[in-house]
């Protein structure tokens, strides 16, 4: 296999309901060098996780066969998929492992564990390397202040992650993002999750967490919040105004940008390139500031 | 959802189900429920406890154990885990309650206890191998982003709704 050539694992989220991601992820993976194939991938497993473990590992681990049918890597823009499949590709060697293998044969799939997976970011700190990035910038975003929600499986259970970076004071995309000349901001509850789990049984419960997070973000005085799973933009983009409603709060006005996004603008992209007219919250002051016409 | 009248109840004798600890401990990641000495890390990590004080992984690992099946399978609170996973990150044990969260569903699915929303999504994963099945205004307008097409139906993995969720499905 080619060292830059990978399958893109979007998972079910993306290609519906986060397009922006998607585009920005392509583009700049474009400029970065690095190919990325698409293959028929399926859902990764992970909401079977809450019916069946087993069926779950199964459905995660023939995706990891089809990727190696191919020769190819996995990079995935989804946390939730990345810690599915990452468990699935790593926990093979137990009693699980052999029911998983079981399941697998009845369908006439096998899994050698010749491929891995990563979430693209993780990649891009650990492989690619932040130093490799810099040399892409071209418009540093000196004047930026910027918060990272780091989110939930992108770091947790660090066990599976093979100590990438440390799951309680992380530093993977800070240096990714420091690189591109922007100032990253700490803030109060920064590893606190979104609460997009929750929102398939209780949407207030989502909004209460999700809430806590914007207003934590807003005291830091930021000009975005940088993430990278579909899931927890969901919850602080594309909620943002509900979150305001429901609880009747000022507008925060805080700018949820994909990780990939906010790369691209240094690397001189044109926005209308990296998806922004997918971005709930307005864009355009963080565009001025930054000297960036769209 | 056991409210604070069942929260009241001390362990009632009469009514525990022991067979309840053996069918969490098979399922994977329920195992690990035995080692558990109750120190309540996971308790103060849950993000979800901060919210509603009655929500209490602890708790719901004690009950568990102690065989309080009704109790815990009434409650709506292992389906609210957001599986964030903090909690297992510190518990000393390495019980990993998410997971243990998870066995206690699994349970709770053979049980015939299925929330509407887990219904839907096994429904899509049969038929579309996706969670969000793509409709045909998606493909559209993945294809003015010049984004590739997608094949709607993949069946790479095939889910068996009957199987895994029973008379329920």
């Amino acid at each position: 296999m080619s060292e830059r050539e990978f399958a893109l694992f979007l998972g079910c989220t993306i290609p519906v309901r986060c397009l922006g991601y998607e585009v920005a992820t392509r583009r700049v993976a474009e400029e970065l060098g690095i190919k990325l194939v698409d293959l028929s991938f399926s859902c990764c497993g992970y909401p079977l996780k809450n019916v069946d473990v087993i069926a779950a590992k199964s459905m995660a681990t023939a995706n990891l066969a089809l990727a190696e049918s191919k020769n190819l890597n996995i990079l995935t823009i989804c946390s939730a998929c990345a810690g599915t499949l990452t468990e699935a590709s790593v926990n093979r060697e137990n009693p699980v492992g052999e029911q998983v293998k079981k399941e697998l044969g009845k369908q006439g799939l096998t899994f050698k564990g010749l491929v891995w997976v990563k979430h693209f970011v993780r990649y891009l700190y650990e492989d690619y390397g932040v130093d490799k990035i810099r040399e892409h910038v071209k418009n540093p975003l000196k004047n930026l202040r910027v918060a990272i929600h780091y989110g939930c499986h992108y770091l947790r259970p660090s066990e599976i992650y093979d100590e990438f970076d440390d799951p309680e004071h992380p530093k993977s995309a800070k240096e990714i993002i420091e690189a591109l000349g922007a100032t990253v901001v700490n803030y109060r509850g920064q590893l606190d999750c979104c609460g997009g789990g929750t929102l398939t049984f209780d949407q207030k419960l989502g909004a209460i967490l999700a809430k806590k997070k914007l207003d934590n973000v807003k005291k830091a005085n930021v000009d975005a919040l940088v993430l990278f799973c579909p899931f927890c933009s969901i919850m602080y983009d594309g909620h943002q105004r509900f979150i305001e409603e429901q609880f009747g709060c000022e507008p925060y006005n805080i700018p949820v940008l994909f990780l990939p996004q906010i790369m691209g603008l240094a690397f001189g992209i044109d926005p209308k390139e990296l998806g922004f007219e997918y971005n709930k919250v307005d864009v355009q002051p963080l565009l001025d500031k930054i000297g960036v016409k769209w | 959802m056991a409210g604070a009248e069942a929260e009241k109840t001390v362990v009632d004798a009469e009514n525990l189900d022991s067979s309840f600890l053996r069918k969490v401990i098979k399922h994977p990641g329920g195992e690990q429920i035995l080692v558990c000495f109750q120190c309540g890390v996971c308790s103060s990590s849950c993000p979800l406890r901060l919210i509603n004080p009655e929500y209490n992984p602890r708790k719901i690992v004690k009950k568990t154990i102690l065989g309080m099946k009704d109790q815990v399978l009434s409650s709506d609170f292992v389906w609210f885990c957001a599986d964030c996973n903090a909690c297992t990150e510190r518990c000393p044990q390495g019980v990993n309650p998410s997971e243990v969260m998870k066995a206690i569903k699994n349970v709770a699915v053979e049980e015939g206890i299925v929330p509407a929303a887990i219904k839907k999504i096994v429904e899509n994963l049969e038929k579309h191998g996706r969670v969000y099945p793509l409709e045909e205004f998606t493909q559209e307008e993945r294809e003015m982003l010049d984004l590739p097409e997608l094949e709607p139906d993949v069946k790479i993995f095939k889910i068996d709704r009957k199987k895994l969720l029973g008379e329920h499905a």
